[in-house]
C-alpha cells in the first residue's frame, strides 16, 4: 500500500458552531440522497393523503354540513400530512440504528446532535415536495383559496414549521424503538388523536361536549386554524401565534430528550 | 510518544438489562505497531470491549486509555484517531462505495481535496475501482467488508478496531482482509482485532488475550497459548461410552495434558501427532479396545476454552472432566 497522499493523518483541531453545521450539512445530503435513490418512500407517502383528499372530497364530504367542504378540507388534510411526515423522523432513525449506523457515526468526531438534525431537516426538505403536490392535488379537485399567493406562502412555513418542531419528538421515538415497524406503531397512539381530533376535517362544534374542551384547545387544531385563516382569508384570530408557541415550545421541550437520548443510545 | 497505543486498566462495564456484567475487571496493554488479538466466544465482552476503547459505550469503572487520551475524559480526541470496522459492515446501502467514504471523510472533518484522493486510492488498494460509483446494495459480502474497513481507513487513524472482521466471509474474501490488515500494520497501524477464530487470531495476532464471561484466562502469544494446550489434539471416538471411559484410563499416560471425554468422544492434546496416535492405538487394541474414528486435528478455539475453562464455548455446559469419570 502507497503512503502517498497522507498530508493530513489527523482531523485538524477546531469545534463549534462552523462544525456542526458541516456535519448537519454531510447529514442531511446523505439522507436526501438516500430518498432520491428510492423514491418509492416518497411516492407512498404521498398516496395516502391523495386518498385522503378524495375520500373526504367525494365520499364523506356530501355528508359533512359545511358550505364549500373541499376550500375546508385541503388546508386540514395539508397540516394532517405535514405531521404525518414528520413520523419519517422517528422511522429513519430506528432504521439507520437498525443498520448499526448510528453506532458507526457515534465513533466518528463529528457534533454529536448532528445525526439528529441532518435528520429533521432533511425530513422537512419533503415535506416541502409533500405540500407543494397535495396543494396541486387540491387545486385539480377545486380547492380555491381566497387569500393572497403570500398569505398562501405563510400558511405553508407556519404547517412546516409546526411539523418540524414535533419531528424531534419523533426522533425520540425512533431512538427508543426496537426497530423502524415498533417506532412507527407507536406514533400512531400520538397523532390519530390529534390530528383527527381537531378541526382538520370537521367542525369542532359538531363533535361531542367531552371531546370540544381537547379538540378546541390541542395544538393541531391551532395549526389548522390558522392555516385554513391564511389561505381562505379569514379571520383566524390568535392561532398564528399560538402555533408558532407551540412549536417554540415542542423543540426547547423535546430536542433535549432527543440528544440525550441518542448520547445513551446503545 | 508512548509504545503503548491502548493501555487499558480494571475495566467494567454492567448492562442494567438482565443485570449482566459484560466486562468484570480487564486490564491489558497494545503494543505500537502491531496485531493484538481478543479471542473469546460470543458473549465473552469483545464486543463490550472494542465499544468502550472507539467511545461509543462509557465503563461503569476502570480506564481505558487510547493513543494516550482517556476515552471517558476526552472521547473527541479518541474519535480522532481510531477506525472502527466490523462484522456488521456499516455502510450506508443506498449510497455508492465512493459517497460513503466521502461522507465518513467529511464527517472526519478532513480537506475535501484529501478525501477525494484518499478516497480513491482505499477504492484502488482495496480493489473496489470498479465499483466504486455503484450503489453498495449491488456488492458482495465480501466488497461490503471491505468497503467498511476503507471507510474506517479515511483518516489514517493510528489505531484500529476491528470487531470480527471476517465472520461470515467466504475463504477468499477472508484471506483478502488479512492480506490487507497485515498490509496496515507493516505501516506502523495498531490493529486490536477480536476474532472467534484461533487460526485468525494466529496468522494475524502478536500477542492475545483470551476472555470468557468478561475475564481474562489467558494471554500471551500465539506459541504460548498453544504449548498450554498441546501441538494437536487426538480425538478419538468408541461405540459406547462404557468403552470411551476405559480408554481414557488407557491413553492418559501418553499426554502431560487431562483428556476431555464427552459422551463416546475422547479428545487428548498430545504432542507427538502421529507417533502418539499410533501409540494410543496399539495400547488400545492390546486392552481390546478399537475406536470407531479417529482424527489428529489442529487445536480449535473450542480446545482452548475446553482446556482451560472445562467448557465448551458453544452451550456454556460443563464437559465432563476424563478424571474419575
Amino acid at each position: 500500500m502507497s503512503n502517498d497522499t497522507s498530508v493530513a493523518t489527523y482531523p485538524t483541531e477546531g469545534r463549534g458552531a462552523l462544525w456542526a453545521i458541516r456535519d448537519i450539512r454531510t447529514v442531511t445530503v446523505r439522507n436526501l440522497r438516500n430518498l432520491v435513490r428510492v423514491p418509492v418512500q416518497v411516492v407512498f407517502s404521498l398516496i395516502q393523503p391523495v386518498m385522503f383528499v378524495v375520500l373526504f372530497r367525494y365520499v364523506l364530504g356530501g355528508a359533512i354540513p359545511v358550505p364549500h367542504y373541499v376550500n375546508y378540507l385541503i388546508p386540514g388534510v395539508l397540516v394532517q400530512t405535514t405531521i404525518f411526515g414528520a413520523v419519517g423522523t422517528a422511522i429513519g432513525l430506528a432504521e439507520d440504528l437498525q443498520r448499526g449506523l448510528i453506532e458507526r457515526f457515534r465513533a466518528l468526531p463529528m457534533a454529536r446532535m448532528a445525526m439528529l438534525a441532518g435528520r429533521t431537516v432533511s425530513d422537512l426538505l419533503r415535506n416541502v415536495i409533500v405540500v407543494i403536490t397535495i396543494s396541486l392535488v387540491g387545486l385539480l379537485v377545486g380547492f380555491r383559496p381566497s387569500g393572497t399567493f403570500l398569505n398562501y406562502l405563510q400558511a405553508c412555513l407556519l404547517m412546516l414549521i409546526f411539523a418540524y418542531a414535533l419531528s424531534w419528538g419523533f426522533a425520540f421515538i425512533g431512538l427508543a424503538a426496537p426497530n423502524s415497524e415498533a417506532a412507527q406503531a407507536m406514533t400512531f397512539p400520538l397523532i390519530f388523536p390529534l390530528t383527527f381530533a381537531s378541526s382538520a376535517f370537521v367542525p369542532v362544534a359538531t363533535m361531542p361536549g367531552w371531546l370540544r374542551p381537547f379538540a378546541q384547545n390541542q395544538p393541531v387544531t391551532q395549526v389548522v386554524d390558522a392555516v385554513r385563516g391564511l389561505m381562505l382569508g379569514l379571520p383566524h384570530g390568535s392561532s398564528t401565534w399560538i402555533t408558532l408557541a407551540w412549536a417554540l415550545g415542542a423543540v426547547v421541550v423535546l430536542a433535549p430528550f432527543a440528544v440525550q437520548k441518542y448520547r445513551r443510545v446503545t | 510518544m508512548s509504545d503503548v497505543a491502548v493501555e487499558v486498566r480494571d475495566l467494567t462495564r454492567s448492562f442494567k438489562k438482565g443485570g449482566v456484567q459484560a466486562l468484570k475487571g480487564v486490564s491489558l496493554d497494545v503494543p505500537r505497531g502491531q496485531v493484538f488479538g481478543l479471542l473469546g466466544p460470543n458473549g465473552s465482552g469483545k464486543t463490550t470491549m472494542v465499544r468502550i476503547l472507539s467511545t461509543i459505550l462509557a465503563p461503569t469503572s476502570g480506564t481505558a486509555v487510547v493513543d494516550g487520551y482517556n476515552v471517558a475524559t476526552h472521547p473527541q480526541e479518541v474519535r480522532r484517531r481510531i477506525g472502527l470496522a466490523g462484522q456488521y459492515a456499516t455502510v450506508d446501502e443506498n449510497l455508492t462505495g465512493l459517497e460513503n467514504l466521502t461522507m465518513i471523510g467529511a464527517l472526519n472533518h478532513l480537506d475535501k481535496g484529501f478525501v477525494a484522493r484518499r478516497s480513491r486510492e482505499l477504492l484502488g488498494e482495496f480493489n473496489l475501482t470498479d465499483a466504486a460509483s455503484r450503489s453498495v446494495k449491488t456488492y458482495s459480502g465480501g466488497m461490503r467488508r471491505r468497503l467498511d474497513l476503507a471507510a474506517a481507513l479515511v483518516g489514517h487513524p493510528p489505531v484500529l478496531f476491528l470487531d470480527e472482521p471476517t465472520t461470515g466471509l467466504d475463504p477468499q474474501s477472508r484471506q483478502d482482509l488479512w492480506s490487507i490488515i497485515e498490509g496496515l500494520v507493516e505501516q506502523g497501524t495498531t490493529v486490536l482485532l477480536t476474532t472467534q477464530y484461533l487460526e485468525e487470531a494466529d496468522r494475524l495476532a502478536k500477542l492475545l488475550v483470551v476472555l470468557n464471561r468478561g475475564e481474562i484466562i489467558a494471554q500471551g502469544t500465539s506459541a504460548e497459548l498453544k504449548e498450554q494446550l498441546g501441538a494437536t489434539v487426538l480425538s478419538l471416538s468408541f461405540s459406547t461410552v462404557d468403552a470411551a471411559s476405559r480408554a481414557v484410563e488407557i491413553i492418559r499416560p501418553l499426554s502431560p495434558k487431562s483428556p476431555v471425554v464427552e459422551g463416546t468422544v475422547v479428545d487428548l492434546p498430545v504432542e507427538g501427532g502421529p507417533a502418539t496416535a499410533a501409540e494410543a492405538l496399539r495400547r488400545l487394541d492390546a486392552a481390546g479396545l478399537a475406536p470407531t474414528g479417529l482424527t489428529l486435528r489442529e487445536p480449535s478455539l473450542d480446545d482452548v476454552f475446553v482446556s482451560l475453562t472445562g467448557h465448551r464455548v458453544e452451550d456454556d455446559t460443563p464437559v465432563r472432566p476424563g478424571r474419575n469419570s
